[in-house]
């Protein structure tokens, strides 16, 4: 089975060798991680990475004058290099923050303050995680920008009649919305929807928490503003993540945080800014977390992402025949082009118990809403469980997923 | 069964049949208080509707929206406080906590059915779901106490 999903270059034994965790057991059983979409586990090469920096080359970083101090920092713009030519932006784009949560409050709090008037409208979908959501409703509350839904369809794509209703007084200025949906898999089209919004005279912001893991990104082709993800889903560390923003509108945004490190001068009348990325990270900054980010990204790149996605895709087919072919299971988004995130309710069984029988057999899977409330209410559902796929994931963890549902049904009398 | 029966410790009898088929589910016409419990982590609800006279809880009805646990729990205790003096209830509240929260069952009588949800001490993430209609009891009796229905 697993002969079908081998790429060259793609050693699924050997990558699995990569993650130490993986080689656990849980409740007695062989660990299953099917939760790579809430945070993925993290290869040799990375905890190296960033013991190494601690071990040998760590200080603060930009202040001191010492041999120690440089190597850090040196380490530190490295990895923001790594992370441009990763999203092929430049060096000065690439704007260190704690996470895809923390780069999107740091958009709304900048630019949404400066760039847009009480009134203008930011347009962001039925399908978005709560970080691209509570940002703008906090905005709306204290700047007073409408806040507007666009919907999707029942199959989990982007409406885009609605969008162009949306849109249709001129009064939009942002459309902020997923790369690829956490709860139903689906990737937007990014490209034409930088064109949409560019041809409306609105910017756009992707979220990339879940895309980056899985394809390829060039900001450049997309034409993206501002582009954003977590280091923890892509096998780095957590406490670090990217915000990617175009050079002129970072450089007209006002700071976020204000601190050591982001200032240009500092007196008691008046302080003056640092240019970008500085100017938005104040404070000592995730120095061996940023080391650990360019180790996965080296990582990843190794691997090489024509390789990954095919394998994913794989998985994806796979996951979606198997469950579809146990009668009471219920995969929810059927969107075209869609990745390895995979949410589905089973008949009769609430995804709280899904998820209990499931780590019992070793299973590691969420349940719940995923920090997308509205999404699953917009489904009519409560809850689902989801099963998420990462570069270690193997068709035999996807026959044990289905096993173990058919095992569920069995406690549960079906 | 073989696999059912190992994984399955947690999800007793009497467990499931009353997440199929609970005794006390539904919206009564006359009630004297009522309230709401919710987990926002996993949105789980149970709306509690209870009569109570002379200082005693009447009767209670739950709808509950959430998982098997959940459910059943909020069936089991609807089963064990009726009738009981508001204090009572109160008490048993804080011993079915204490019960979920240590594994230990309380040597007592009324706990006889509701002792089938002390497993859910095994499984941390779960405690809520077992806790949160007695939470939602205790808000009830409160409101009793406020509006004078508790005597």
């Amino acid at each position: 089975m697993s002969a079908a999903i081998e790429q060259p270059g793609f050693d699924i034994a050997r990558i699995r060798a990569d993650f130490p965790i993986l080689s656990q057991s849980v409740h007695g059983r062989k660990l299953v991680f099917l939760d790579s979409g809430a945070s993925a586990q993290k290869p040799r090469a990375v905890i190296h990475a960033m013991v190494r920096s601690m071990e040998t080359r760590y200080a603060n970083v930009h202040r001191g004058l010492h041999w120690l101090s440089e190597r850090a920092s040196d380490d530190y713009e490295a990895a923001r290099d790594k992370v441009a030519s990763f999203l092929n932006a430049a060096r000065e784009e690439i704007v260190f923050v704690r996470n895809a949560t923390e780069g999107i409050n740091l958009v709304a709090a900048t630019f949404g303050r400066s760039a847009l008037r009480p009134g203008d409208a930011v347009v962001v979908s039925e399908m978005e995680h709560h970080a691209n959501l509570v940002p703008w409703q906090m905005l709306r509350e204290s700047h007073g920008i409408e806040l507007r839904i666009v919907k999707i369809t029942d199959s989990g794509e982007l409406d885009f009649a609605d969008l162009e209703r949306q849109f249709a007084d001129g009064r939009v200025r942002l459309l902020a919305i997923t790369h690829m949906s956490n709860v139903l898999g689906t990737y937007t089209p990014v490209e034409r929807l930088a064109a949409f919004a560019h041809e409306r005279g609105a910017r756009l912001l992707l979220d990339g928490a879940q895309a980056v893991v899985h394809r390829a990104v060039d900001v450049r082709a997309i034409d993206a503003d501002f582009y954003v993800f977590s280091g923890h889903k892509l096998y780095g560390p957590s406490g670090i993540g990217v915000l990617f923003g175009k050079r002129e509108l970072l450089d007209a945004m006002p700071p976020f945080l204000g601190g050591g490190d982001m200032i240009r001068s500092v007196s008691y009348e008046k302080s003056t800014w640092a240019e970008p990325p500085y100017r938005f990270e104040a404070g000592t900054p995730a120095i061996v977390e940023a080391v650990g980010l360019a180790a996965a990204i080296d990582y990843v790149n190794a691997i090489g992402f024509p390789a990954i996605a095919a394998h994913e895709r794989a998985l994806t087919d796979h996951a979606l025949a198997t469950l579809d072919a146990i009668g009471g299971v219920n995969v929810v988004g059927r969107a075209q082009d869609r990745g390895g995130v995979v949410a589905f309710t089973m008949d009769g069984v609430h995804a709280h118990d899904v998820a209990t029988l499931l780590d019992k057999q070793g299973i590691a899977v969420r349940a719940g809403h995923h920090c997308a409330e509205p999404l699953t209410r917009r489904l009519g559902l409560d809850s689902t469980a989801r099963a998420t796929f990462g570069v270690y994931t193997t068709m035999e963890e996807i026959d044990a997923l289905a096993a173990g549902l058919r095992r569920v049904q069995q406690v549960f009398g079906g | 069964m073989s696999g059912a029966a190992d994984i399955g410790d947690l999800y007793q009898r009497l467990i499931m049949e009353r997440a199929r088929a609970p005794l006390h589910a539904g919206r009564p016409e006359r009630f004297d208080a009522e309230a709401e419990g919710d987990n926002p982590m996993c949105g789980d609800r149970v709306h509690l509707r209870l009569s109570c006279a002379a200082g005693a809880i009447g009767e209670v009805w739950h709808e509950t929206r959430g998982c098997a646990i959940c459910i059943a729990s909020a069936d089991l205790m609807a089963d064990a406080v009726a009738g009981r003096p508001r204090a009572a209830a109160e008490e048993m509240a804080g011993a079915f906590e204490a019960m979920v929260a240590s594994g230990a069952v309380p040597d007592r009588a009324e706990f006889s059915a509701l002792r089938a949800l002390s497993g859910v001490h095994e499984y941390r993430s779960r405690h809520r779901c077992a806790t949160l209609p007695w939470q939602a009891l205790r808000a009830a009796l409160t409101k009793t106490m406020e509006t004078g229905h508790g005597g």
